[in-house]
């Protein structure tokens, strides 16, 4: 048993986890419809390959990456593609994403599916594997995992000497790692010994929370059975212990340095369902098709689920039966979840939890009061910032004081406001600072950009004023070789007044013609440099022109 | 939905309660002061509740407050009670009232309110009598047995309010000088500290009475760290220090310089290091801030009731720090995580 290691502060805010593990994971029955976004995962949102009126089958690749922080998106189930467009998803926002809506055969007939011998294949071959199979993290970032078992920068080869497998799941509330682990951990224990094969790593620990012994229990027995030399540690129950730098710390006593990746230390680290989701990819040559849900709050059956990518809300939650007080739901824990804006919104592979709230289950917070910096915040904050100062600087407007007290290494965890007996929102006023501060980053980008064109429109003139009088130059060369013609006939214009004034308007009219004639010779009489010069300059005007365009469409105009 | 924004569950604590605790942990002492002293000041502390109250709904709706809302706080509520814990009972009635009304309308709003006073309301109060008033504030009632004149509740009532003392009663029969200023006043005598210490106002430890007070205000602290109301860290940097400093020169020079037991059960040592000190709003919020905080208020409390002017230097050294604080806070900011062995 290693030594186990503490982070500052952590609450203890009460689980509720009981409610929703005294039943087995449920197998939701195939929806008539399902809503599958193109962008379930960290990044650039997956290509659609599909168009409406085909017929897919269940595993079949619908979104092809695009980008390097980006995944693939599979037909849940099978059946034909009604339509792809926007629809509402469950983005904080409410905005609507590409999403494809399949209308389910009810026949579930798979693709082919071809595992793969992940030990006699090279690992790059893994990575695009989990690609294209659209393997996110499902602890909540989904972040893709194919990215996070690349060798770092500058490095042929994976320096990781510790894989965490993070079951801590330390929000309240939610279960379905707990569920999972208790269920299928042999399975979560064979994807975490691929992972520790495709990192090279020598050492993996499993870090699960003390208030979940039959997980425990069962993640030892599969381990035991398995004959892997992995160690399962019961970490004592501690919200944020879950974070992955909090449970780096907490396990190995190691803390990522601020603002470095825990690669950078020699760490990984994974969630348990993602382990689970990285088995079934390569021994049953299974895509994420689905995944596992807690549904629980104000609901008469609280429990987990496994439910198909793209599934409305609706549908899960009324499996659930909410009870006739429910004024709403929060998706994720109560710590750092946000309201669902609707429930017409397909499960994604980031939804972990649905908690439906009533008053009696989470009261209105009193009043807001004056910060009284009794230093509660501070102790609980597991970054070891100092939340009352950084609230006192975001209030003020003072971004430049947030940042000098480090207002981006805080996670959000909310457990600073979660003991606030003053009850500010304080993680509103971070999350503002920080919004405000990358804001003001693009616009000092923006009026760098604006910078640069200027100086160089400065150069332009300069160097067009340069270009103006080599031609007036040029022009009186021309000039003057045009010009022997017009003084052969000015004097014989002084021999008679009418005759004079004749040849006068004769000559007007010749030096006009000769005058049009001069001034397109003007270019077309310039040397090869100086037409050079002038086709570079009309190119850049228009990359100038261009970027002057593209400027005005950013968003911040 | 109440709130939009996670966290969407929040500890049930709040200001108020917070407040009460320590309301609650000044009764210990508040009792052994009444068996002591006599019911005078539970006058006191209504007197300075009505006030407190009274100001501070006045100032809210002076400054467009919400009044119910601050008033539940308790927090004006506090700042009267410690005032009046610190001057002397049988004070003439208006002499609190000026006091605490100081401390709510100046002192705390002014300032902004709730969470934005730079120093600490109370001790601002006390220092304004103290200069103001200094007749009045050495009114300090015998204890029990010690005058030669016990008044009746009655008496006292009619003298707080009326200012007229029962015939043949002089003011001095019924109030003394007080342990400390007993002391500072013999030692400029050349008596030796043993002489001194033997007059009948001394007890066991400190004052006759107060020694008791203060171990009420020390069992109330030891219950507000035991609540997590309030962190070691000043309590232990204050009464240590002053442990320090006051052996030190108990050690050199017996003859003239009490023990350190005797400073911390004097004046208001121990009301100092639970409840003064303590407020969080005035002090630092870092931890090696609350302990160079309270360090420097022992020290200073000593000095200045060894050297200084004062009797006790409780509220003078208080808000002496309460200047320094934010110097303190910017130069003991926390190693954050990720950063440790780094310079922040």
């Amino acid at each position: 048993m290693s030594a186990l290691f503490k982070f500052n502060g952590g609450v203890h805010p009460p689980t509720h986890k009981a409610e929703s593990t005294t039943t087995p994971i449920a197998v939701l029955p195939l929806p008539t419809r399902l809503v599958v976004p193109f962008r379930q995962h960290a990044g650039d949102a997956a290509t659609p390959i599909v168009k409406p009126g085909d017929h897919v089958l269940k595993g079949q690749l619908i979104g092809e990456p695009q980008g390097f922080v980006s995944s693939a998106v599979h037909a849940p189930t099978s059946g034909f593609i009604e339509s792809i467009g926007p629809h509402p998803v469950a983005h904080p926002s409410g905005l609507p994403d590409i999403c494809a809506v399949l209308i389910p055969d009810g026949k579930e007939t798979w693709i082919e599916k071809v595992a793969v011998d992940y030990r006699n294949t090279p690992v790059a071959e893994l990575r695009d594997h989990l690609r294209i199979s659209g393997i996110v993290g499902l602890g909540g970032a989904t972040f893709p995992s194919d990215i996070k078992l690349r060798p770092l920068r500058g490095h042929s080869i994976q320096n990781i000497e510790v894989l965490i497998l993070n079951g801590a799941e330390c929000k309240p509330y939610i279960t379905c790692d707990d569920m999972l682990m208790r269920e299928r951990a042999t399975e979560v224990v064979r994807g975490g010994e691929i992972l520790r094969f495709m990192l090279g790593a020598g050492k993996v620990l499993i870090g699960i929370e003390d208030n979940k012994p039959e997980a425990i229990a069962a993640m030892r027995a599969a381990v035991a059975a398995g004959n892997l030399p992995f160690e399962v540690v019961s970490i004592p129950t501690l919200y944020p212990s879950g974070s992955a730098k909090q449970l780096i710390r907490v396990l190995t006593g190691r803390e990522v340095p601020s603002g470095q990746l825990p690669t950078d230390i020699g760490v990984q680290c994974f969630n348990v369902a993602t382990a689970y989701s990285v088995a079934r990819c390569f021994e049953q040559g299974e895509p994420m098709l689905s995944r596992i849900v807690t549904v629980t709050g104000n609901v008469t059956q609280p429990r987990n689920y496994e439910v198909l990518l793209g599934t409305p809300i609706a549908d899960l939650l009324a499996h659930s039966q909410p009870k006739t007080d429910t004024r709403g739901y929060l998706m994720g824990g109560p710590m750092m979840g946000t309201p669902l804006p609707s429930t017409d919104v397909p499960l994604v592979k980031a939804s972990n939890c649905f908690i439906a709230i009533s008053d009696a289950l989470f009261p209105a917070p009193p009043a807001t009061l004056p910060c009284i910096r009794c230093g509660r915040c501070a102790e609980a904050c597991p970054a070891d910032l100092q939340p009352m100062d950084l609230y006192w600087f975001a209030r003020a407007k003072d971004f430049g004081k947030t940042q000098s007290y480090h207002l981006f290494d805080c996670i959000e965890c909310g457990a600073c406001a979660y003991v606030c007996p003053s009850h500010i929102p304080l993680v509103q006023y971070y999350r503002f600072a920080k919004s405000e501060i990358r804001a003001r980053e693009q616009d000092k980008l923006a009026a760098d950009r604006a910078r640069e064109r200027h100086e160089y429109r400065e150069f332009r003139m300069e160097r067009e004023k340069r270009e103006k009088e080599e031609k007036l130059r040029a022009k009186e060369r021309a000039a003057q070789t045009a010009k022997p013609a017009i003084n052969d006939e000015a004097p014989t214009a002084s021999d008679a007044a009418a005759e004079a004034r004749h040849k006068i308007q004769e000559a007007l009219a010749q030096a006009k013609t000769q005058a049009a004639e001069v001034q397109p010779k003007n270019t077309e009489n310039l040397s090869q440099e100086q037409q050079a010069d002038i086709a570079e300059i009309e190119a850049r005007r228009a990359r100038i022109r261009e970027l002057a365009k593209s400027d005005v469409e950013a968003p911040k105009e | 939905m109440a709130a939009f924004f996670s966290p969407f569950i929040s500890k049930p604590v709040t200001v108020s309660r917070i407040m009460l605790q320590v309301l609650l942990a000044l009764l210990p002492g508040i009792a052994l002061y009444v068996w002591y002293f006599g019911p005078a000041i539970l006058v006191s502390i209504a007197l300075a509740s009505i006030t407190a109250l009274g100001t501070e709904a006045l100032m809210l709706k002076l400054r467009n407050r919400p009044v119910a809302p601050f008033l539940k706080d308790h927090s004006a509520l506090l700042t009267g009670w410690l005032l009046a814990l610190s001057i002397p009972p049988l004070a003439p009635w208006w002499l609190i009232v000026v006091g605490t009304a100081f401390c709510i309308v100046v002192a705390k709003h002014l300032y902004g309110g709730l969470g934005n006073n730079m120093f600490n309301p109370a001790m601002i109060g006390f220092a304004v009598l103290i200069i103001s008033f200094p007749a009045q504030m050495t009114h300090w009632i015998s204890p029990h047995g010690l005058g030669q004149i016990e008044l009746t509740f009655a008496d006292q009532l009619r003298y707080m309010f009326l200012g007229i003392l029962p015939p043949q009663v002089t003011l001095d029969a019924i109030t003394m000088a007080t342990p400390l200023d007993t002391l500072k006043t013999h030692l400029h005598l050349q008596e030796p500290v043993q002489q001194i210490l033997d007059m009948p106002i001394y007890g066991r430890l400190a004052g006759h009475g107060s020694e008791m007070v203060s171990w009420g205000f020390l069992a109330g602290g030891l219950y507000l760290m035991a609540r997590r109301i309030i962190s070691w860290h000043i309590p232990l940097a204050y009464l240590g220090s002053i442990f320090a400093v006051a052996g030190i020169f108990h050690l050199l020079d017996p003859a003239h310089y009490v023990t350190p037991l005797f400073h911390w059960f004097s004046g208001a040592a121990m009301l100092g290091a639970f409840f003064i000190l303590t407020d969080p709003v005035t002090g630092p919020t870092t931890q090696t801030g609350k302990l160079i905080f309270a360090a420097g208020a022992g020290l200073l409390t000593y000095l200045i009731r060894i050297f200084g002017g004062f009797p006790d230097g409780t509220a003078f050294a208080t808000l002496l720090m309460n200047i320094c604080v934010p110097l303190i806070v910017l130069y003991t900011q926390p190693k954050i995580f990720g950063r440790k062995g780094r310079q922040p």
